[in-house]
């Protein structure tokens, strides 16, 4: 579903003006069947080039595991977003500093009058070895997570500093998965990162009952500049992983060409065969 | 660097091995009389004059020697400078010099010293107090032309060539000669390719320096192959391919930032110092640059040096191509030309030690009506059988086949049945020597008059000169190899030639020495064809026994031994038919008094002024007339093992074989027609012999117009050439002519036709015919030919030889060869092959590749050369393929990052995939992959084709290889693309990310590489699947590593991608999408190799789908097709390798003088 709001009609036009902060805006939708397993809600970025070569390094991944000296003194591949006032950015770079910062939240509107808020869970949607390896506060214990980060200052865009992503400690600081999901850079420019679980609750319902939904989006992140687009898709998942008929498609192309050239040079061979063979060498 | 350092290297061992010959040479010691200096003058100004104090003679190097030095030489010596005779142990100050390593003569020139030098003798007093001036012409290339002066104790004295040993002579006969250096050359230097040439300026005309200007004679040439040449050429193409790329890429990123970057800015400011798009476009047409530079191969080099050398190592470690009689491996001097090998179209080779052995043996002969030796058939499978090693092992190729064991067993019945002929009851006899007939040895101990008188004949009718060093060796020096096989054979059979003085031939006939009175002998001569010696016998009767050419011979015979004469001439007609020198023996005894009345004669015709030599002929022609007719011997010149079938098997190759030698034409002929050069169901053969310009050129002419009567009426391209625009060489077309047809040409031709517009004349006209043969060569008009079929033809040429004579052909480096007085500059064939035979090392220290036997040619071009050109191309245009598959990912991929310069791998994989992923399979592909095994490919020389024509890889295929490339490209961008676009994990989690995706690709890509290499692998081994599976499987292991936990932590800047691999590997589609790239990659290709040769069928293509058939259906044994020679033709040469000797002895000097110098010989003993 799109939200950016570019068409004058859409209840997020009016986010599209600078002015309208913070700017909340609510999208219908009617889902024809219901979602069965696990829901999975993404946010999805078109013509947004996270692939670019001084976007996809402009991080520091030694300050993403942890390491104090580097919180203090990014890379500087970070530049420009490496110091602010003269502090050090904490997380610094151009990726961290972009990073997408709407909220969703997902109603089912029943056919009573007050909707019910879908539960939408925050973890599990990054890699293991992101959230556990990879990106890790700064060492402290058990000293709060703001003390940790002293002397650091936020990312530009950001509204709140890291230490203040969430209120789970487990969730907050450089581990927040949505940081985390941010941060793996997409490989192309259309791309969409997985938002929120919808996990299922028992095996009567269906996750998703088939009926109408609205959702309200707390518009923050501008795309509209660089003429992108925002998209939330709710999917769920096969064995094969998410919905992508590309390689299906693919394969059957493919077998079809196959049978085809095979039949094609199963009669060439036939024919050729004998008359290459006739023509026999002597000598 | 490593590419530059290993190369480096590698030239650096290959110079290390040409100095340590080259010191060799030069480190070679001389005795130089010391303090004694004559002063060289070129026509020049004078210098001083050393005094001299003491007379010693001082051993120094070659090296050290100087213009002006007196040196003394000793028997067995090789000269290595260009001296003036001054006087030497023999009477007269004859000197006998071998010039083998010159011309390939190897019979013995007399050189004499001027009368008023001969006189000091070996008295180094007068020798050192020798203050001469030496006033010559400057260095040319003439051989037999020298003129300057002597200036001595005030008297001028003409010097000559007979007076001037050349370098490269050998001396021989002589127990010490001194003479003068009169030029050095400075050999060493020639030696040694690396270190430049050295010409020595004379300057005539305005009093120049004195002695000899050094000057670099420019550095010498690298042989390079065309296949270097090709891939540097490619090579710059890419280069321009990628500047071509990096600038569309560059635009691309222009218009992106433009039109989104400048949006985009939000999130992704410019750099400081990027003002406008212009300017990051720029700068990112150099971020392309270096990107994308892995495409031009700079691995390359190394790849293709390290493949040469192991191929030249299979070339040294060619078991079957040791000798094992003289203990000499194959060996390639160097290693840069093995791909070339497979090339070859032009085979130039020296007959001399190169095709003949050199060797003349009495094969056969017919005495007084009776056939005595075996049958050629006989003898051939005789061969076979009775280990000649060196045959077997060239015929091993075809050994592999069931049937020749049959043959083998058979041979041996055959040899017991006829074994050697034992010569033990004659203690002289020469223990080399070999006769297969018992028949004739019964004869003789039978006491058989007619035999005996043969042998009589053959022992005492020649100009051998016997050395005896130690009692009982006695070691025969002949003017011509085929006196002395005659004289060695009547030596075997009894009748011992053991001395002769001037007046006395001394023969041990029978265990019982007879002393002959020699009274005359008419020597041979060119028109004569035939020689005869007048003796006193020791019962006094006075025989004339004449050997010579059948055909005159005949002629002169006595009428009543007519029916003989028939039996003869049929024997003969046999021995002709097996390609042997045929020669016959007559006699006639003498009336004492006709003859005292024909000796007065004698002298009166040679005492006479004018006309001497038609009054001594026709003097001669009065005694040698009612002959008596004794038989005939039949020699054979014999060929090196498995010269003819090599010949077969390389002309089947479609290899052109062109003998250039300095033999006589006939010779020449004759051993082509042996060689099967030449056969008989050639449709003519034409003779060029004109002494000017135009009648060679009517001669060529005309021949062409036989061969190919349109091919003058068509406007001719080369006149249109002429005319047009001379100077830039072109490429003479291939024309076919309408039949087989040989070319005879011969020096004096040659010349004429090397000459300006001839030359291109006589290409055309040789490049038609099927053999070409060129006689009475010098060693630079062998370069001269090589030269012009390698600048007209633009094919690979080869040269093969084994003398000194024949460097010039072999060595393709500009140098200056030095001969007599010549320096010049040329070079040669792409490949020079030395035989380490007969005539020294010159030529294998010279050559590129060198092995002992001619018949390894065969081996080293169809089955090494074949290979290494096979495998080169492969490995190039795999090469190629593999980066630009690798490559071009990026420039996909430029289109959905806005052109940033993102690469679409991570770091380490670019790093490693050349010098790792790949590379091992790669070069185990190009080291041990056979498309056919080598008994195939000597089989079916066709194989050899597509080599000459450069068809596996030339530019066409290297479009294929680029355009290959650019699909698997697109396949490995698309195929991932489509596969992570909007996707997500089993578990939800992304995958399309970044790191995701550049580890699909990498996978997919090296999947796909490997795949494609094992196709095009004919031949696994255990270490090909190792290399190629083997790098698969570390690619993961070090995927794996790179991406754990632990080493990403401890660097977490330099190892990005932590957990990657796992998170990404274990999601089917990755590998579904990893099998549908392959499948993609590989179908095209599959259907490609399928469908050529259905549907342009190489002959390649046919041979190889034969031997697949023969393969899977053992061949029936394969019936041995003798080499027959022809029975029309007559080989009565013999002598015409005498005429060096006889020309000397006719040339002015009476009798008497030379009988004198016979009177040394019993000294010398």
């Amino acid at each position: 579903i799109d939200y950016t709001g570019t068409d004058p009609s859409s209840p997020c036009n009016k986010c599209l003006s600078p002015n309208e902060t913070p700017c909340v805006c609510t999208i219908n939708f009617t889902l024809e069947q219901s979602f069965e397993g696990n829901v999975f809600m993404y946010y999805g970025l078109s013509n947004f080039y996270q692939n670019h070569r001084r976007y996809v390094k402009s991080r520091d991944d030694s300050q993403l595991n942890g390491d104090p000296s580097a919180l203090l003194n990014p890379s500087k591949e970070c530049e420009p977003y490496r110091r602010n006032e003269d502090k050090p950015i904490a997380p610094c770079g151009a990726i961290a500093n972009s990073m997408f910062n709407d909220t969703l939240e997902l109603f089912l509107v029943g056919n009573e009058s007050d909707p019910t808020p879908i539960i939408l869970k925050k973890k599990g949607i990054a890699w293991w070895t992101d959230k556990n390896v990879k990106f890790r506060n700064p060492p402290g214990g058990d000293i709060p997570l703001e003390e940790r980060f002293k002397g650091t200052t936020k990312p530009v865009n950001w509204v709140k500093p890291v230490y203040m992503l969430d209120s789970d400690q487990d969730n907050n600081g450089f581990i927040n998965e949505d940081f985390i999901v941010w941060m793996r850079t997409a490989a192309l420019p259309t791309f969409r990162k997985l938002y929120r679980l919808i996990e299922r609750t028992n095996d009567l319902h269906p996750t998703l009952p088939a009926g109408r939904y609205y959702l309200n989006i707390t518009y923050n992140y501008p795309v509209h500049s660089f003429d992108g687009r925002k998209r939330m898709i709710l999917s769920t998942i096969s064995w094969m992983g998410g919905k992508n008929p590309f390689l299906g498609i693919a394969y059957i192309a493919i077998g079809s060409i196959s049978f085809l050239l095979g039949v094609v040079l199963l009669v060439i061979n036939h024919k050729y065969r004998n008359s290459s063979n006739t023509a026999d060498i002597t000598i | 660097m490593v590419v530059l350092s290993i190369t480096a290297v590698k030239d650096g061992i290959d110079d290390m091995k040409r100095h340590k010959n080259d010191n060799q040479v030069n480190n070679r010691s001389v005795l130089v009389l010391m303090n004694g200096r004559a002063v060289v003058k070129f026509q020049s100004r004078h210098t001083g004059i050393q005094c001299s104090f003491s007379y010693r003679i001082v051993t120094d190097k070659w090296m050290n020697i100087q213009v002006g030095d007196i040196i003394k030489l000793e028997n067995n010596q090789l000269v290595t400078a260009d001296i003036l005779l001054l006087s030497s142990s023999e009477p007269y100050s004859l000197t006998y010099i071998e010039t083998a390593e010159l011309d390939g003569e190897t019979n013995l020139k007399v050189k004499q010293a001027i009368s008023v030098t001969s006189d000091m003798e070996d008295n180094l007093k007068l020798l050192s107090a020798f203050d001469g001036e030496v006033r010559c012409e400057s260095p040319n290339n003439r051989l037999d032309r020298f003129t300057g002066t002597l200036t001595y104790k005030g008297k001028n004295y003409i010097l000559n060539h007979d007076r001037l040993i050349f370098r490269g002579c050998v001396i021989r006969n002589t127990d010490w000669c001194y003479g003068l250096v009169v030029f050095t050359g400075k050999w060493r230097k020639l030696q040694c390719s690396p270190v430049p040439s050295v010409t020595v300026v004379i300057d005539d005309n305005n009093h120049g320096p004195d002695t000899k200007v050094m000057q670099n004679g420019g550095k010498s040439a690298f042989k390079r192959t065309h296949i270097d040449h090709l891939m540097n050429v490619l090579v710059l193409w890419i280069f321009l391919f990628l500047c071509g790329m990096c600038f569309i890429l560059a635009i691309g990123h222009y218009i992106w930032e433009n039109k989104k970057g400048y949006y985009f800015r939000d999130f992704l400011p410019w750099k400081e110092y990027v003002s406008s798009s212009v300017v990051s476009s720029v700068l990112i047409f150099w971020s392309y640059f270096i990107i994308l530079n892995t495409m031009v191969p700079i691995s390359l080099y190394v790849s293709v040096e390290i493949i040469r050398l192991g191929n030249s190592f299979y070339i040294n470690w060619d078991r079957k191509m040791f000798y094992e009689l003289k203990n000499t491996p194959a060996q390639a001097r160097t290693t840069t030309l093995n791909e070339e090998l497979g090339q070859v179209k032009y085979v130039f080779s020296d007959k001399t030690g190169t095709l003949t052995r050199n060797i003349m043996t009495f094969s056969k002969c017919s005495i007084n009506g009776k056939f005595y030796g075996i049958w050629d058939s006989d003898e051939q499978n005789l061969k076979l059988a009775t280990g000649h090693s060196g045959e077997l092992e060239c015929k091993e190729g075809k050994k592999g086949l069931p049937g020749s064991a049959q043959l083998v067993s058979y041979g041996m019945d055959l040899f017991q049945k006829t074994e050697k002929v034992d010569f033990s009851y004659n203690r002289l006899a020469d223990p080399k020597f070999s006769f297969y007939d018992k028949t004739l040895v019964e004869a003789v101990k039978r006491g058989d008059r007619w035999v005996h008188l043969f042998f009589v004949s053959l022992s005492l009718c020649h100009t051998v000169i016997p050395e005896e060093k130690v009692e009982g060796e006695l070691v025969y020096q002949a003017q011509s190899p085929d006196e002395g096989a005659l004289v060695t054979a009547a030596r075997n059979f009894g009748f011992v030639f053991r001395s002769r003085t001037s007046e006395t031939i001394m023969v041990v006939e029978m265990g019982e020495t007879r002393i002959y009175k020699l009274l005359a002998i008419l020597d041979f001569n060119n028109v004569r064809k035939r020689m005869s010696v007048i003796v006193r016998t020791p019962e006094n009767r006075v025989m004339l026994f004449c050997k010579g050419a059948d055909t005159i011979l005949c002629q002169l015979l006595h009428p009543s031994c007519r029916s003989l004469r028939d039996v003869t001439m049929e024997h003969l007609d046999d021995f002709a038919s097996d390609g042997l020198r045929t020669l016959m023996v007559a006699y006639r005894e003498l009336d004492n008094a006709f003859f005292q009345d024909w000796s007065r004669k004698h002298s009166e015709a040679f005492l006479s002024l004018e006309d001497r030599e038609n009054k001594i002929s026709i003097v001669y022609e009065e005694i040698e007339k009612d002959l008596m007719l004794l038989g005939a011997t039949a020699i054979e010149d014999k060929l090196q093992d498995g010269v003819p079938e090599t010949i077969i098997t390389l002309s089947q190759a479609k290899i052109k074989i062109w003998v250039l030698t300095g033999d006589k034409q006939e010779t020449a002929v004759n051993i082509a027609y042996a060689c099967n050069i030449f056969d008989d169901e050639m449709d003519g053969m034409f003779i060029v012999e004109g002494e000017d310009n135009e009648t060679v050129w009517q001669e060529l002419r005309s021949a062409r117009e036989k061969m190919k009567p349109q091919s003058l009426l068509e406007s001719d391209p080369i006149d249109d050439y002429l005319t047009t625009k001379p100077r830039i060489p072109f490429k003479i077309p291939e024309e076919v002519p309408s039949g087989n047809y040989g070319l005879v040409i011969n020096g004096y031709s040659l010349a004429h036709a090397l000459e300006g517009n001839l030359e291109l004349e006589l290409l055309q006209t040789a490049c038609m015919c099927k053999g070409v043969i060129c006689c009475r060569m010098t060693p630079l008009q062998k370069a001269q030919v090589v030269e012009l079929v390698k600048r007209y033809k633009k094919v690979v040429t080869l040269a093969i030889g084994d003398g000194a004579n024949d460097v010039s052909m072999i060595k393709g480096i500009k140098q200056a060869l030095w001969l007599r007085s010549f320096w010049g500059f040329f070079a040669a064939a792409h490949i020079g092959v030395g035989i380490s035979g007969q005539e020294g090392m010159q030529a294998m220290l010279n050559s590129d590749f060198a092995f002992s036997q001619f018949c390894y040619l065969q081996r080293l071009l169809l089955v090494h050369g074949r290979w290494s050109y096979n495998r080169m191309c492969k490995f190039l245009s795999y090469f190629f393929y593999k980066n630009f598959a690798f490559t071009l990912v990026h420039f996909w991929y430029a289109f959905y990052s806005g052109f940033s310069a993102q690469t679409v791998y991570d770091t380490w994989f670019i790093t490693f995939y050349n010098l790792v992923y790949t590379s091992l399979p790669v070069l185990g592909l190009s080291l041990f992959d056979q498309d056919v095994n080598e008994t195939w490919s000597l089989r079916f020389p066709e194989l050899y084709e597509p080599g000459q024509h450069n068809l596996y890889f030339n530019k066409k295929e290297f479009v294929k290889c680029l355009v290959h490339g650019i699909y698997s490209s697109l396949v490995l961008f698309f195929i991932p693309m489509g596969t992570i676009h909007n996707s997500v994990r089993t578990d939800g989690k992304e995958i399309s990310d970044y790191q995701s995706f550049s580890t699909i690709v990498q996978t997919s890509l090296l999947c796909v590489v490997t795949m494609q290499i094992a196709l095009e692998t004919t031949y696994w081994t255990m270490i090909s699947h190792i290399f190629t599976w083997g790098s698969l499987g570390f690619y993961f292991c070090i995927l794996f590593f790179l991406y754990s936990d632990g080493l990403c932590l401890m660097f977490p800047n330099v190892f990005q991608l932590l957990g990657v691999a796992r998170n990404t590997l274990d999601w089917p589609q990755v590998w579904l999408s990893v099998v549908l790239s392959m499948v993609l990659c590989m179908l095209p290709v599959i259907g490609y190799h399928f469908l050529k040769p259905l549907f342009w069928p190489v002959r390649v293509d046919k041979v190889i789908d034969r031997i697949h058939h023969c393969m899977s259906h053992p061949l029936p044994p394969r019936i041995r097709t003798r080499l027959k020679h022809a029975g029309s033709r007559r080989s009565a040469y013999a002598f015409s390798h005498k005429q060096g000797f006889g020309a000397l002895i006719t040339s002015g000097k009476t009798l008497k003088a030379k009988f004198p110098k016979k009177n040394s010989f019993p000294f010398k003993k």
